[in-house]
């Protein structure tokens, strides 16, 4: 592949700039104070109460790297691999280097990421949380992160991706690569809030060991250039995955994102559920791809869209693959506009026609998140919500 | 309270309604009686003003005030309230939060009215986080319907159907909420709410007490009269004989 050439017509690796005006710590007050905002926005405090410890990137510098509770490692990669050595069997092990560009760019030009792990049988009281800030217009961010979860424990976190208000065009490339191992659990819980000529693209791989559990929630709710994504998940025996994504894609966003579930393992389990708004001159694709290759695996997919303008599209592609004879496999997809029914319900209730379908249009995005903490899950809901209300 | 002249509605294109003339004065209750496909709910809704109930001839004046041009929300405002016989599910709105909105509360925590509301209806705080009507049974449409209404509380109260398949236990709880809200438990006199109640089979009338009763026929009120005399005759012979017969009175 020559390079710059994307596999997608995504983003032109070249138009960005990997120079990074170093910061310093002893500039995180200051940044802290400045950004505090946009940082609460996807659900990094930086006080960071009620949390477990606390991974803070702004462009190529690891501001914060803080760990509150013992038996839980968070530290830049660049540091975590220089610090362990077996951490390369983990390296570009559930994302492939060579998939494609922007993984090759990773692969070649890294500027840090985080290393988030629980000890053996470790269970965070509060979630870690992190946050990958660009606060420099015209810059690549090019971020490798590694999650592991060690045999019985269990890790929640919740992450942010964001950019300054003064930047008007940047790249987000991220490698994440997540490890569950036997009887432990992650939740995943990552917020985007970009800007509308941010271009974006994660490439994830989770690989989910024997008894473990995976709850991967996704959240973008503000206007974005270009946004794709297709974490692929490997479900290992009678291990247990979920995404849901909620999207509400405005203005000229083009968001392609979908979630491939690999169920491996014997007696895996998957779901994948997804709920997206595209308004405005929007182009979503929700992709959806469940494939089963063990005995007595089950699987569901759930793809609901709401159309809220004539110059908007949303394209749902959900696929299932199998080829055991033992399973369970099933999807729903679905696209409409909001139900004059029940526009018409809630103005005989006394709202107004355009609260009414504000108020829809919320509850649609009110996707009942599962499988987080309840403290968590509540802050989770009130972010939609807060934003959902911004749209009226 | 209500007076309806000469009202002429259509349902994409079709009329469903011709000439229809009632009038409803303060604290009065009213049932309407008649077969499917009458007309009964296309009043109810065209009194409300719903978008798809067009008016193609004369007026609603509701509390002194020609509303036939007001959109929904607006008539809400000045005081009607309606419960339905089949509202749809709202996904992500939960019954206590609808129940908020209908006081006019806009906040998510479901407030302590609310749940001393939901108490007195016999819903549990449980089922207050429940989508609206998102797998709710018959009886707990209705009941939800009124708990709606009761913290919506207007003057001017319409129910479509509450007493259809409903159990015994359910009817009674029914019975007393519907007669809270249309003043029935206070003297006559003082009653400032006014109710017009679609009933099949008049069920209700056995636990709330009503002052007017009429038989709706092809889009037209038929007869009216005492409740006592035309819910009988209805019982005795059906809709079409109860109206040949009061057109016979009539005509004496």
């Amino acid at each position: 592949m020559r390079k710059g050439m994307s596999d997608d017509n995504g983003p032109v690796i070249e138009k960005y700039t990997l120079k990074a005006e170093k910061h310093d710590e002893k500039d995180l007050p200051e940044i802290e104070d400045k950004y505090k905002q946009a940082f609460l926005n996807v659900g990094y405090d930086p006080e960071g109460s009620e949390r477990s410890g606390s991974f803070l990137q702004v462009d190529h510098s690891v501001l914060c790297s803080k760990v509150v509770q013992e038996g839980v490692e968070i530290m830049s990669t660049t540091d975590a691999i220089e610090k362990y050595s077996w951490l390369s069997d983990y390296w570009w092990h559930a994302v492939a280097p060579e998939k494609d560009v922007y993984t090759q760019q990773v692969d070649r030009k890294q500027t840090h990421g985080y290393f988030l792990r629980t000890l053996p049988g470790v269970k965070t009281t509060y979630p870690l949380q992190s946050c990958l800030f660009t606060e420099q217009d015209g810059l690549s961010q090019n971020v490798h992160n590694i999650v592991i979860a060690e045999e019985g424990s269990e890790l929640h976190i919740i992450t942010g991706c964001s950019v300054a208000e003064k930047v008007k065009s940047a790249l987000h490339l991220g490698v994440s690569e997540f490890y569950v191992k036997k009887n432990a659990k992650i939740t995943f819980t990552m917020i985007h809030n970009w800007a509308p000529e941010v271009e974006v693209r994660p490439r994830t791989g989770i690989v989910v060991g024997e008894n473990g559990v995976f709850i991967g929630n996704y959240v973008c709710m503000n206007p974005v250039k270009d946004l794709q994504m297709y974490p692929i998940t490997y479900c290992g025996k009678n291990a247990k995955a979920t995404s849901q994504s909620i999207v509400y894609a405005s203005e000229d966003s083009k968001i392609d994102i979908g979630s491939k579930m690999v169920l491996n393992g014997e007696n895996s389990k998957a779901e994948v559920i997804s709920r997206a708004v595209a308004t405005d001159h929007a182009d979503v694709t929700a992709r959806g791809i469940l494939t089963g290759s063990a005995a007595n695996v089950k699987a569901h997919l759930e793809c609901i869209g709401l159309m809220l303008s004539d110059t908007a599209r949303i394209h749902s592609i959900p696929e299932l693959e199998v080829n055991v004879k033992d399973c369970e496999f099933s999807h729903e997809a679905a696209v409409g506009r909001i139900s004059e029914q029940e526009i018409a319900y809630l103005t005989a209730r006394g709202l107004s026609e355009d609260e009414a379908a504000g108020a829809i249009v919320r509850g649609f995005l009110n996707v009942d998140i599962k499988g987080l903490p309840a403290a968590l899950g509540e802050q989770v809901r009130q972010m939609i919500r807060v934003s959902a209300e911004a749209f009226e | 309270m209500l007076e309806i002249k000469k009202l002429n509605l259509e349902v994409d294109g079709r009329p469903v309604l011709k000439d229809l003339n009632l009038t409803i004065e303060e604290g009065e209750s009213h049932v309407l009686l008649g077969p499917n496909g009458s007309g009964k709910t296309s009043l109810l809704l065209g009194i409300l003003g719903f978008p798809k109930y067009q008016v193609t001839g004369g007026n609603i004046i509701f509390k002194g005030k020609d509303v036939t041009g007001l959109s929904t929300a607006e008539r809400v405002k000045l005081g009607m309230g309606i419960a339905f016989q089949h509202p749809p599910v709202i996904r992500g709105i939960r019954l206590g939060e609808m129940v908020n909105l209908c006081r006019g509360d806009k906040s998510q925590q479901i407030s302590k009215q609310t749940r001393i509301l939901a108490k007195k209806l016999h819903f549990s705080d449980e089922f207050l986080n429940r989508d609206v009507n998102a797998g709710f049974s018959g009886g707990e449409i209705k009941r939800s319907e009124i708990m709606q209404l009761m913290a919506q509380d207007p003057d001017f109260v319409m129910l479509d159907e509450p007493d259809s398949g409903v159990d015994i236990e359910n009817m009674e709880l029914i019975g007393n909420m519907i007669g809270e809200l249309l003043h029935r438990k206070i003297q006559p006199s003082k009653r400032t709410a006014s109710g017009l109640i679609i009933t099949h089979l008049a069920t209700i009338t056995d636990y709330v007490e009503v002052d007017w009763a009429h038989v709706m026929l092809n889009g037209m009120i038929a007869c009216s009269g005492s409740p006592n005399r035309i819910i009988s005759e209805v019982m005795k012979g059906g809709y079409e004989k109860c109206v040949r017969e009061c057109q016979t009175t009539m005509d004496r």
